[in-house]
């Protein structure tokens, strides 16, 4: 079964990959999103949410550019998709939060904000109790709280409905959407990629972006570039839904438009991609969500996941086109949430145009070789 | 709807009201007994609900114990004196 | 309660964990307050002094919500949490009933038949006024037979049984024959019904009116005053647990249209250390539930050192016999009483009533590629509520299966996870360090 070809075939449809289908069919090219069946190895249905770029970057000044320009890029975009989706994304750019408990941790975040104000990102402050409580007026903080550290631009969205949009959108745009099968293998030929799948179907396309998060490494191979990615699982909490009473998120914990409250979220680097939950895990989780916000202890656990990240060794973006075989782009990253407005926008229409922006040069996979070590998520 | 072929043995409260009871019943079947379909209002569009399974499967027949929000009536147990009351949209903390 | 009979038998020290106050799951509710009633009754209190005898410890009120490696269980009582790590766990969670989704179900006065159960066994509460029952099943006959012997009054019974039942019933001799008694009681339940000279209505279709509170039940284009319509279309066995442990495998029955687990003959599941007996494994009636929980605890017995295969294949063997005839009826039950389809289910009518997801949004998402459960739950929300889809998960499997135009078994359900039962925050908080 050969399908005519296509402009474009996205081999991945979790949210990076459905970002950049859809940046690529919103500008009229035919676009394939090819995705596997219900329980894949998916990172999409995991995403706590942030749109977020307090400590993005660190290390890394592109990347902190490009998260900034994701943020300055979200509010159009949140205005788009939720027509789609018929629902409001539920973008809230409230300001963001990552709390501390005890002297210890507000020293070390002062110190990791300073760092990051000699980097240029001085959008981020620190806040000591009484400030941080100010913000808060009806949700009393922990006695242990004794400050956070604060970004102002920041905020969040509901990545489900931000999902859906995508879908959508694509949909509305005519793009082909070919779940339930796997990649199997990537051939170039002199008319372009044909890219064969587990049910014996066949994609044909100009070009190929391979955005298979967990599944990147084997898939970019195949043309010629070496992409490590592991899986680094973070636990998540979700309560009932209560009346609002956190108005702005914080990295591990927020309220919802639906009015639950999410809490994460774990970093662990064992190897596993069983994406499950350790009662252990949960309650250490828990513990500390409790300490910085009394008043959750009385609030009801309905769900946990653990959702596994695509992993990068030095925790920042992949991107490129190979070498080997031009037209072949792959992307993987761990924020597809705050990304996603790049991901639709310049990564999208770089893609259509043959060329990656170049200011996603550093962001090479060849600056991951020989690389080892994990990175705590941020 | 129903009728009890047992005596009640103690009184409990609900939603202001003296409802009688029997010590040891589930609570949603005291109310039912009592003829109260009208537990709670959903979260989601405040739709009035009552019970559906009485077995703890449904978390339909979400009530107000003892000032406790969003607790399943059916397994609450009567006792006498007890107060509960509809759980009236989303709770507060 | 027969596991546990079973296992101090063999001289196995015994756990028993029970949500509800007294034991008895729920066929043999509350037998501890209440006189037996019929022969199942007087079975049931005979295996309550027995367990009550047999140096169980027993907590009740005790949710179980986590299932880990080990096996290690973790669950609440009082409001504090707690684990243990025993040998082995035997689960018996048992069945819950099959939602029947029609127009109005949500409500207040619409109930399931096994609700007026519970309120008959718990509370001796029996139908008066206005009181309807639809659906299929011997669930429903054998209600509305206890009801009316104890009193009630039931205004009229929709079947919704398919109207061939007696030829679906010819092609499977064997279960009627072996399984003589369970027809036998089935005919005597209607014969009850009949004598109380309550109406029996052959439909179709039923619908629930009112505003806010049941008003009328509408079927086949009849228009009835109701304040009490009971629901039932036959029970499924509870997977909750089983599902949220990762690497239980389980299987489709497309008989029962209900995911099962993987067990071998004695209920050893996929996962070392954990067993499943009763109607969580596969429907089978309460006979063959209590018989499984005897198997299961001999094999559990044997896993442990205590018995030899030939030493637990000596004492199992009355019971396997006896539940393999109890068991015998199950294929022509699935033939009479097959589910009703989750395709006719009218687009406005709600299929998740924890986050009010109607059919037609399940099958918009179908639309927009959601090939299973856990995509579709992602985009409408479906199964995320406080039920965590243990009402709507046949629905919603059965309405994408229909969508997609597949069998169930293509289906993937939801995925389930610890804790399969609310605490909070706090109660887990504590659990730490």
């Amino acid at each position: 079964m050969t399908d005519d070809a296509f402009d474009i075939a996205v081999l991945g449809g979790g949210m990076l990959g459905s970002a950049i289908g859809w940046g690529c069919a919103a500008a009229g090219a035919r676009v394939a999103v090819l995705d596997e069946g219900d329980v894949a190895l998916r990172a999409a249905r995991g995403n706590f949410g942030l749109v977020w770029s307090q400590g993005k970057g660190d290390g890394m000044p592109p990347y902190a550019a490009w998260t900034r320009r994701s943020l300055a890029a979200w509010p159009a975009l949140a205005e788009r998709v939720s027509g789609l989706a018929g629902r409001d994304v539920g973008y809230r750019p409230v300001g963001g939060l990552v709390f501390c408990l005890g002297e210890a941790e507000l020293s070390e975040r002062r110190q990791t904000v300073q760092r990051l104000h000699n980097q240029g990102q001085d959008g981020v402050q620190v806040l000591d109790r009484a400030q941080l409580q100010a913000l808060m007026p009806h949700c009393p903080l922990g006695p242990e709280v004794t400050g956070a550290s604060y970004q102002p631009a920041d905020g969040h969205a509901d990545p489900l409905t931000l999902l859906r949009g995508f879908k959508a959108g694509l949909l509305a745009a005519g793009a082909a959407m070919l779940n339930g099968a796997s990649v199997t293998s990537i051939v170039r030929d002199d008319r372009g990629f044909v890219v064969t799948r587990s049910d014996g179907s066949q994609v044909r396309a100009g070009k190929i972006v391979i955005a298979g998060g967990l599944g990147t490494p084997a898939l970019a191979a195949q043309v010629g570039l070496a992409v490590p990615v592991r899986p680094v699982r973070g636990q998540n909490i979700v309560t009932e839904r209560l009346a609002p009473l956190l108005p702005l998120p914080a990295s591990a914990i927020r309220q919802t438009t639906d009015g639950t409250i999410q809490i994460g979220v774990t970093s662990e680097d064992d190897g596993s991609d069983a994406p499950l939950t350790r009662s252990e895990d949960l309650a250490g989780m828990a513990a500390r969500a409790v300490r910085v916000l009394p008043d959750l202890a009385r609030a009801r656990i309905i769900r946990t996941w653990g959702a596994l990240r695509p992993m990068t060794p030095d925790g920042f973006p992949a991107y490129a086109q190979s070498d080997s075989h031009p037209g072949a782009f792959v992307a993987v990253c761990h924020s597809a949430v705050t990304l996603a407005a790049v991901h639709a926008g310049p990564l999208a229409q770089g893609i259509l145009a043959g060329a990656l922006p170049d200011s996603l040069a550093a962001l090479h996979p060849r600056r991951l070789e020989g690389m080892t070590g994990h990175v705590p998520a941020h | 709807m129903f009728r009890r072929t047992e005596p009640t043995d103690c009184m409990i409260e609900w939603d202001g009201r003296a409802l009688p009871a029997c010590a040891g019943e589930p609570l949603a079947v005291a109310l039912l007994a009592a003829g109260v379909t009208h537990f709670r209002e959903t979260a989601v569009s405040g739709t009035a609900r009552g019970p559906l399974c009485l077995m703890g499967a449904c978390f339909d027949c979400l009530v107000q114990v003892e000032g406790e929000a969003n607790v399943q009536a059916c397994m609450v147990m009567v006792r006498p004196g007890l107060r509960a009351g509809p759980q009236h949209g989303v709770r507060g903390l | 309660m027969a596991a546990a009979v079973a296992a101090r038998g063999q001289g196995l020290s015994v756990l028993l964990l029970d949500e509800n106050p007294a034991p008895g799951g729920q066929v043999f509710r509350a037998l501890d307050r209440r006189p037996p009633k019929d022969a199942q009754d007087r079975r049931g209190a005979d295996l309550l002094a027995a367990f009550r005898a047999s140096g169980a410890e027993a907590h009740q009120g005790a949710v179980l919500w986590a299932v880990e490696d080990g096996p290690r269980v973790f669950w609440s009582q009082n409001g504090a949490a707690q684990s243990a790590s025993p040998g082995r766990l035997i689960l018996a969670p048992g069945a819950t009933e099959r939602p029947l989704p029609i127009p109005g179900w949500t409500l207040p006065g619409v109930m399931s038949v096994g609700a007026a159960q519970i309120a008959l066994k718990t509370a001796g509460l029996v139908p008066e006024g206005c009181v309807w029952i639809a659906g299929q099943g011997p669930l429903m006959w054998l209600y509305a037979a206890q009801a009316l012997r104890q009193g009630g009054r039931i205004a009229g019974i929709i079947d919704l049984a398919p109207p061939d039942a007696e030829m679906r019933a010819l092609r499977h001799p064997l279960g009627l024959l072996r399984g003589m008694d369970y027809l036998a009681r089935g005919l005597a339940w209607k014969a009850a019904v009949k004598r109380a000279g309550v109406p029996v209505f052959a439909a179709t279709d039923v619908a629930a009116e009112g505003e806010g509170r049941l008003d009328a039940v509408m079927f086949d284009g009849r228009h009835e005053a109701a304040d009490l319509l009971l629901l039932h279309d036959g029970v499924v066995p509870n997977t909750q647990v089983t599902r949220a442990i990762i690497g239980c495998r389980h299987l489709w029955d497309q008989g029962q249209a209900c995911w099962k687990p993987v067990l071998d003959a004695w209920g050893q599941t996929s996962i070392p250390g954990v067993l499943v007996a009763g109607d969580s494994g596969g429907i089978g009636g309460a006979t063959a539930a209590a018989l499984s929980g005897t198997l299961a605890a001999l094999e559990a017995a044997r896993q442990m050192g205590r018995l030899s295969a030939e030493q637990r294949d000596a004492l199992a063997t009355p019971a396997r016999l006896s539940r393999a005839r109890h068991l015998a009826v199950r294929p022509l039950l699935d033939a009479l009483f097959p589910p009703r389809p989750m395709g006719a289910v009218a687009d406005a009518t709600i299929l998740c009533r924890c986050e009010e997801v109607t059919a037609g949004r399940v099958r918009e998402a179908v639309a927009l590629g959601c090939l299973g459960a856990n995509q579709l739950k992602a985009f409408t929300r479906a199964g995320m509520g406080a039920c965590q889809g243990r009402v709507c998960g046949p629905a919603v499997q059965g309405a994408i299966a229909a969508a997609r135009g597949v069998s169930g078994a293509e289906v993937e359900p939801f995925r389930t996870r610890f804790p399969t039962k609310p605490l909070t925050l706090g109660e887990l908080a504590a659990l730490a360090g």
